[in-house]
């Protein structure tokens, strides 16, 4: 499948928060605001994931949020993106010997992209969205 | 399906998926057309085990675990933490210390009401204004970058006082960013206040009746706005605030009346953000010299925790109010024992009265209003009639953008 040119470089992000602390939440949400503005180049927050080409994914995978989890990543279309943000998201940073944890996030979904940090500072989350649309043309360009 | 089936209340249920705030949560909506009639609510649905986590480790690496129990008001967690860890150990903490810790609170404060502000206004569909206070919202961030070291997660309050002195230099970058947003006040008072859309959304919706909010006590800023004169730095000073002139700010100091709505938490919220401004100028100005730690060392600092028996209560006002963490210690590395209870948990159980006979598209704000998680309404599935639509958040954000448009007609 290949997309039109302008929607290549339109990315929409979805935001999925799996049990994370609201650090890198806020982090997300400075980062889409005017001191860093990423809409002009079309990167957009979006409330549904299926609407989304990547999905951020934060915290650790709490038990109850696996399940919800996986029934989000298989709602998003093809081709589809997943950036882990945080430190927990990696490897469950602080929380690593929680009872509760299904993480870390790439054991229940596959991730693209991981941004660490506890949170990542903006300009990081910046840089992974520039590094997963290299792979999202990358993906692209070898199916046509 | 019989004539009473249609008549009876339908059940919307909002979350729990994609909770993107601190307390992910599901809400039961009883609706009877587009008025709610009863809301039932279950919290706990990220539950990460932090207090179990806590009784395996020691003072010091619990302080980076509060750190992250909630990402916008971690350092009162660290700090309620801490002071119930002194207690027990009989930690004398250097006065210095205590101004530090005061002035990063009082930054939080600024930091989460200005935050908080600018979700309100997106919840109304003034996207504008989120966007604006957002913007302003960036340079307290630097100044705790500036301060700490991170701009969320600070990690500087330590068992025994702070890791980080605020030195000469950084007094002008505090300095400057306190007079911007002072300059900076009046006008958002005038954009969120004096706007005509926001009154008309906000004035008597949500209400919680001061009686309510004694019977829930309900702590922070839902209480103030009701009404009740409840402020842990005036009424149990801790750390600095018992040389400052630290007065709980209710709206009827604003307005001349206490209405107990969602435009009364906007005020109260905005006008501790000037008072914060004066607290932080106060600090700086009354700061004494001297170490801004009792134990450099954190191996002595541990020996001494080790040793300590006994139970003690940490409580400090966080910028959603009374923040409680209970500790008791029997001698061992790890407490014996942690509880905390975070200012939203005492402020939940007032989303009932508050939602009850409010319209759908009231839902955001008024949830909004108490400083939650709020990104639970992602996806609500309205079942009527045995027929089944999904309500997504962005659908919820238009019922709600539809009604000011509405009623700016």
């Amino acid at each position: 499948m290949r997309l039109s040119p302008s929607f290549n470089r339109s990315l929409w992000v979805y935001h999925f928060n799996s049990g994370s602390c609201n650090g890198c939440e806020i982090e997300i949400v400075a980062t889409i605001t005017p001191r860093y503005d990423p809409e002009r180049f079309g990167i957009k927050l979006v409330g549904s994931p299926r609407h989304a080409d990547v999905m951020l994914v934060t915290g650790p995978v709490v038990h109850k949020m696996k399940d919800r989890l996986l029934r989000v990543y298989a709602q998003m279309p093809e081709p589809k993106l997943v950036m882990c943000i945080g430190a927990c998201g990696i490897s469950g940073g602080v929380f690593y010997d929680s009872y509760n944890l299904e993480g870390p996030v790439d054991e229940v979904i596959p991730v693209d992209v991981y941004i660490p940090g506890c949170p990542p500072r903006p300009e990081a989350i910046i840089h992974g969205v520039v590094k997963a649309l290299q792979k999202l043309e990358r993906i692209q360009g070898g199916e046509s | 399906m019989s004539d009473e089936s249609k008549k009876a209340p339908y059940i919307v249920p909002i979350g729990p998926n994609h909770p993107a705030l601190k307390e992910p949560v599901m809400f039961t909506f009883e609706m009877e057309g587009e008025m709610v009639r009863d809301v039932d609510f279950a919290p706990g649905q990220a539950h990460r085990g932090i207090e179990w986590m806590g009784m395996r480790r020691n003072p010091v690496q619990i302080v980076h675990l509060t750190d992250r129990i909630c990402g916008i008001c971690g350092v009162s967690h660290t700090f309620a933490f801490a002071r119930a860890v002194e207690q027990i150990a009989g930690i004398e903490v250097p006065e210095r210390a205590d101004y530090i810790r005061t002035i990063i609170a009082e930054f939080e404060r600024i930091q989460s009401h200005l935050l908080w502000a600018g979700v309100a206004a997106h919840e109304l569909g003034f996207d504008s204004l989120l966007h604006l206070t957002w913007r302003v919202r960036e340079q307290s961030m630097d100044v705790i970058e500036n301060l700490t070291g991170n701009r969320v997660n600070y990690g500087i309050v330590q068992v025994g006082g702070v890791r980080r002195d605020i030195v000469p230099e950084q007094h002008q970058v505090i300095e400057d960013c306190l007079t911007t947003y002072e300059g900076l006040l009046g006008k958002l008072l005038n954009l969120f206040l004096d706007d005509k859309t926001i009154t008309m959304r906000c004035r008597d919706c949500g209400v919680l009746s001061k009686k309510e909010a004694l019977e829930l006590c309900t702590v922070g800023p839902t209480a103030r706005a009701s009404g009740v004169n409840v402020d842990l730095r005036q009424d149990y000073p801790y750390a600095a605030y018992g040389d400052l002139d630290v007065k709980a700010i209710l709206p009827d100091q604003h307005l001349g009346e206490t209405h107990g709505d969602v435009y009364d938490r906007i005020v109260v919220r905005l006008l501790e953000v000037g008072q914060s401004c004066g607290i932080i100028r106060q600090c700086l100005s009354e700061m004494p010299p001297g170490p801004v730690t009792a134990e450099e060392k954190l191996a002595k600092l541990l020996a001494v925790c080790k040793k300590a028996t006994g139970e003690a209560i940490g409580r400090v006002e966080a910028p959603r109010g009374e923040c409680f963490h209970y500790v008791r210690m029997d001698g061992k590395e790890a407490p014996h024992t942690w509880k905390v209870k975070a200012s939203s948990y005492s402020n939940l159980m007032s989303w009932i009265p508050m939602l009850r006979g409010e319209q759908i598209a009231d839902i955001p704000i008024i949830v909004a209003s108490i400083d939650p998680c709020l990104s639970c309404t992602d996806r609500v599935a309205v079942i009527r009639r045995g027929e089944k639509s999904i309500l997504t958040k962005e659908d919820l954000h238009r019922l709600s953008v539809g009604k000011t448009r509405r009623l700016q007609r």
